[in-house]
Parts: structure tokens; C-alpha cells; sequence
């Protein structure tokens, strides 16, 4: 017999007792949406930013290698995405349209269509999600409910930088992906 | 060795250890701060207990489920009975893909089938790409916290193990720079891996998609830069439905660390054009330990580690001292499942106050199962001195008369008694402990002077 079904038949010889599954209730979030996600973010050790502060951190430091997906935000973005993921290694900004956000946590919903390439939002060594205020929704049932049965190969909530706090809990931004989130919150 | 023993050992430095009891009850404490902002917490605690319940009742049906759905997202699916099946599996995925060189992001499952002795022993590089658990494995240890991997570990030792390893400076044991030798260090590794390997968090069975949660988003840079993404699953790991994972994206990282969820919550559904995904769904004891109706509950367990960081002789006695792969209390329940006899003093290793069933975000009843184990293990095995003492007192306490004896001579005798004696080893209680002094007349003489 095949481990498969040598490990599903001994799950099944096994009486237990029949359980229903829950519902799950919509739980209220009472607080205003906008305030609890920007301070989620800066909880996280990410930062929210507007359009004009944008142009600013791109200007300030001078990037040259930036790769911006995000329609609506209109910068000097010279890289196009290239087929191999791999010749990101050097790249500074990358931008990129969020779904939607949730208050409670911060956690921004990305999917293959937003990110071209699976490993952009990780290997660039800053991150800029742009993310239309009026998608906040309150918390994570919330979140779920509104993803419904979409259906991408690969999504992501991410709701800060990379951190750490391996060594003697000391808390490190930048570990293994970037090294800063900015999200932009707009209002078309 | 025993787990006492064994902490006997960690308690030596006792600065180390005191840090080490205070850095986890700090954590501890940013768990119940970030609880009580959710005025739901208690039900979500109930709601995923329900769920775990509902999984643990069909498992057979989630996982062929799951199983269904993986293969028609493209996703190939494999099954293993054992630890050694599930290597020889990974095994063969590398070998068909020519691969000497993986990278792999935090497993506790394939700690406990010992993936990474078995790949190196057949020729293959494992690296860990984890902070915590690349410091572990270049100083050959296992993790001592499944959440945080090096946290027996002092910065100056980690200081000193990068200036030998990566060639940082010597005696610069700042954080942010150590961790940044290791970020270059890693993207190097990173960049040159074909396949990475992963743990999962949760399998959903109504979508067969599953997920990876981390904070250095160290799981995301292997596989995405990878052709093959092996994840490794154990069968418990299963939940229904997607809207599921709003309960327990809720609770687990709060639990674990007071955040309000991980950075990075990755939903791998099907793999990304060109590249392949293999899941491996490994049973090794779990189908044993759903048959143990007192036991199958530890099933339920999400890793957070909550329990860990709560329990007062894991904060005082390291993860090392536990000497099984999940350490703490969670550890204590699992482990005699899978080895009764090596692992027999850990449901001892606990003093029952039940703060790891408080935490315990799925609510499993872990102190009472550490009670149940203590009555199977000493059903199973001889008597040890502390039972020979309490058989003692038994035997008094149950004869008035040899009480009042005893209690008069006690008295007299622990005055006169040298402390070689009265601590000797046959006094397991006086380890560590001062006996009170003892008073001149017993209560009852006490009281028929002054109250009859």
C-alpha cells in the first residue's frame, strides 16, 4: 500500500467525534480605518507617506535603479522588469500598486498581477506600496471576505520592512528583503 | 540525561539565565498587551480551537482535499510516513534537478526529521537562511525557541562567531551591523540556490494553496529565486477554509511575539511560470498520536511558542535542557508520543500552574495532558526518590498516630542533623531550597495551650 493511503486509512480507523466547523461572526473594529492603519504601519516600522514625500525620498537619494509599477504615481522610473528575477539584486526602489490594506495590522494584499515578478517586493532594497485609502478595510475576516475566491498563483499580505530580532531580541530592520517600506496612501 | 540534569547546566551562568527568563517574560508580556487591544480575543482563542477540533475530526477528508486541489494549481504533492521517507523524498527532487546546494528558511518539521545531517551526509549544502537559525547551524546546534531560534545566545558570542565566520570585526557586537554581515552573506547564498526548501504554516484544503509566514522575509528571497520550491508539511497542519486563516493570521504572531501579524504572509497557490512547487505531506507519529484520545489535542498546536515564553522552568531551564525538537510545554506533550522512553522526564519538567493552557492561542489543555503523561510514564517505569518520599509520607499521613511521632521527632532531629543529611540527594525538594526553621511544638500542642 502506498503511504498515502496507508496514512489516510489509519486516519479514518481513528474514532473522533464529529465536530462542527464554526461560523465565523463579523467582528467591528470601532476605530476611524485611515488613523489605525498608519499607526499599524509605523508599529510595524514602516512609514506612511503622501505623493510629494515620494518625490522627495526618490530625489533626496538620488536612486537610479527604480522600477515603478504603480500607474497612478507619475516618477522617473528607469528600469523596466526584466525576465530574471535574479538581475534585481541591485535594485533600489521598487513600486508597486497595493490591493487593498487592513487597519488592524498594517498588512497590505498583494498578488502576481501587482508584482510582475514574485520576488520584487523582497529583493529591492526599498519598497514603496501605493494604496488607495478608500480599500482600508478593518480586519483580517474583513480582508478575507473581500478576497473571496480570487484566484492568483501567488499572494501576499506584508505589513512591514524585513526585521529581525535574532540576536539578543534587538530589533534590526533589513534582515534578508528590504530594508524599508513606505506606503502611499492616495484618495482619486 | 534527564531534563533536570540538564538544566542544571544552563542554570550555571547565572546571569545568562536570568537574561534568558527575563528577555522571554518580556515577550510574554507584549502578548498580553496586544491581546488586550482585541476585544474579541477569547472568542478567536475559541473559534480556533473549534476549527482545529472540526480538522482533527476529518482529517482524511481536508487532506485528500487539499490534495485535489494542490495537483489541479499545478502543485505536485508527495506523502511520507516517517522522517526517513520525507528525506529520501527531498532527496530525490535535488538529485533530479542536479542540485548540490539548497537554501532553507525555518522547518521545525524538518529539524524534527533531520533533513539537514541526511542532505550533507548525501553531498548537498543546506543553508539556513533564518538569522537566528544560520547562527544555530554554524555553531552545529539545533534552535533552542521554535520562534526564536538563538535566544540562549549573547551577542558577544554571536560577535565572535561572525568574526570567524563572515569576517566581521572583531569585538563589534552591534546588532544592526552583525545583522547586516549576515543579510550580504545570505544574498549571496540566495542568489545561487535552484531549489529552497520551506516550512508551512497552514495547508487549505478548500483552495490547496498554503502559507508561509515570516518577518525577514527570508522564506519569500529563496523560493522566488529559485526553480524548485520544496515545502515540507505535517498532516496536522490543515484548515478547510481560506476565510480560516483570518483567525489564525489574527492570533499567531500576537501570540508568539506581540506583533500584530508577521511581515510577510505568503499564499502560494501555484507555482510561477517555468518553476515547479512540491509539497510533502509527512505523518511521522501524528496519526499515532490522533489515535491517543487523552493526547490528540497537542495536534491542534499553530507553533507560536507562546507557551514557551510563559512557562517558568522553560524560562529558567533553556530550550537545550528539553533535549526534543519542540522544547517547552507544547514539546513536553509531544515528545513521549513519539519517544515515551527518551522522553519520559519531560512531562515532570513543569510545575502544572496551567499559564501555558492560558496563552495557548487553539487552547489546548497542555497542562493537564503534562498531568496525564506523568500517570502513563510512571505506570511504564519504576519509582524514582522523590516517589519513594511521597510513598513515605503516605503511609504516615495516613496513621495519626505515626504522624504525631514522626512530627515530634522531625522537629527534634532536623535541629541536631548536619546539613549533609538533611540535604542529602534522597531531599529532592532542598535542592536550591532552605528548609524553614523548625518550631519548637507541633499546631495542635499550640493550639490546646492557647485556644482550649
Amino acid at each position: 500500500m502506498s503511504s498515502r493511503d496507508s496514512i489516510l486509512d489509519k486516519i479514518s480507523s481513528i474514532k473522533v467525534e464529529r465536530k462542527p466547523l464554526p461560523e465565523i461572526p463579523d467582528f467591528e473594529v470601532a476605530e476611524d480605518l485611515r488613523e489605525l492603519f498608519i499607526r499599524s504601519i509605523e508599529g510595524n516600522k514602516g512609514e506612511v507617506i503622501d505623493q510629494t514625500q515620494l518625490k522627495e525620498f526618490l530625489e533626496i537619494n538620488r536612486f537610479i535603479k527604480v522600477i515603478c509599477l504603480a500607474q497612478e504615481i507619475k516618477v522617473t522610473a528607469n528600469l523596466a522588469l526584466p525576465d530574471d528575477a535574479h538581475e534585481l539584486n541591485d535594485l533600489e526602489v521598487a513600486i508597486i500598486q497595493g490591493q487593498f490594506g487592513v487597519a488592524e495590522n498594517g498588512a497590505i494584499w498583494l498578488t502576481d498581477e501587482n508584482m510582475c515578478l514574485r520576488a520584487l517586493p523582497f529583493i529591492t532594497e526599498h519598497l514603496v506600496i501605493v494604496l488607495d485609502e478608500k480599500t482600508l478595510v478593518s480586519n483580517m475576516h474583513v480582508a478575507y471576505q473581500k478576497i473571496g475566491d480570487q484566484h492568483a498563483g501567488f499572494g501576499l499580505f506584508i505589513a512591514g520592512p524585513s526585521k529581525t530580532a535574532d540576536i539578543e531580541q534587538s530589533l534590526v530592520i533589513g534582515a534578508q528583503g528590504a530594508k524599508s517600506l513606505r506606503v502611499v496612501l492616495t484618495n482619486l | 540525561m534527564s531534563h533536570s540534569a540538564k538544566a542544571s547546566e544552563f542554570l550555571k551562568d547565572a546571569a545568562q539565565s536570568k537574561w534568558h527568563d527575563e528577555t522571554l517574560w518580556f515577550v510574554r508580556d507584549k502578548r498580553d498587551t496586544i491581546s488586550k487591544t482585541i476585544p474579541e480575543w477569547e472568542q478567536l482563542r475559541d473559534l480556533a480551537s473549534q476549527i482545529k477540533d472540526n480538522v482533527l475530526a476529518h482529517l482524511d477528508g481536508y487532506l485528500v482535499e487539499f490534495e485535489k486541489n494542490a495537483q489541479k494549481n499545478g502543485i505536485k504533492v508527495h506523502w511520507a510516513k516517517d522522517a526517513e521517507e520525507h528525506n529520501q523524498i527531498v532527496l530525490s527532487i535535488l538529485q533530479q534537478h542536479n542540485c548540490q546546494a539548497i537554501v532553507k528558511s525555518k522547518s521545525i518539521l524538518t529539524e524534527e526529521c533531520h533533513l539537514n545531517p541526511f542532505l550533507e551526509q548525501n553531498g548537498v549544502e543546506v543553508v539556513d537562511t533564518d538569522l537566528g537559525e544560520r547562527i544555530v547551524q554554524f555553531l552545529n546546534q539545533p534552535p533552542s525557541h521554535i520562534v526564536m531560534p538563538a535566544i540562549h545566545l549573547k551577542k558577544k558570542e554571536i560577535s565572535a562567531l561572525f568574526h570567524d565566520k563572515l569576517q566581521t570585526e572583531k569585538g563589534n557586537e552591534d546588532p544592526a551591523y552583525l545583522t547586516h554581515a549576515a543579510r550580504l552573506h545570505l544574498r549571496d547564498k540566495f542568489l545561487r540556490a535552484k531549489v529552497a526548501i520551506t516550512g508551512v504554516n497552514f495547508g487549505v484544503a478548500e483552495t490547496g494553496e498554503f502559507l508561509v509566514c515570516t518577518n525577514e522575509g527570508n522564506a519569500d528571497m529563496g523560493v522566488h529565486l529559485a526553480d524548485v520550491h520544496i515545502a515540507c508539511m505535517g498532516i496536522e497542519k490543515i484548515i478547510p477554509r481560506r476565510k480560516d486563516l483570518g483567525v489564525f493570521l489574527r492570533l499567531l504572531a500576537r501570540s508568539a511575539t506581540g506583533q500584530p501579524i508577521t511581515n510577510y504572509n505568503s499564499h502560494f497557490r501555484s507555482p510561477a511560470l517555468g518553476k515547479e512547487i512540491h509539497i510533502v505531506l509527512v505523518d511521522n507519529g501524528r496519526t499515532a498520536q490522533l489515535g491517543r484520545e487523552k493526547f490528540k489535542n497537542s495536534l491542534k498546536c499553530i507553533r507560536c511558542g507562546a507557551c514557551m515564553n510563559t512557562c517558568p522552568i522553560y524560562r529558567r531551564s533553556g530550550g537545550f535542557s528539553y533535549g526534543s525538537v519542540v522544547p517547552g510545554p507544547i514539546g513536553s506533550i509531544l515528545s513521549p508520543g513519539l519517544d515515551v522512553k527518551k522522553y519520559s522526564s519531560l512531562p515532570f519538567a513543569s510545575t502544572l500552574c496551567g499559564s501555558c493552557s492560558d496563552v495557548c492561542p487553539v487552547k489546548i489543555n497542555i497542562h493537564e495532558q503534562l498531568y496525564e503523561w506523568r500517570q502513563e510514564i510512571t505506570k511504564a517505569q519504576g519509582t524514582n526518590a522523590k516517589s519513594i518520599s511521597m510513598k513515605i509520607a503516605n503511609g504516615i499521613f495516613a496513621v495519626p498516630f505515626a504522624y504525631k511521632v514522626s512530627g515530634a521527632l522531625m522537629r527534634g532531629a532536623l535541629k541536631i542533623l548536619p546539613d549533609s543529611i538533611t540535604y542529602s540527594g534522597l531531599n529532592t525538594w532542598g535542592k536550591q531550597r532552605e528548609l524553614p526553621a523548625s518550631p519548637k511544638e507541633s499546631f495542635k500542642d499550640w493550639y490546646k495551650k492557647n485556644r482550649s
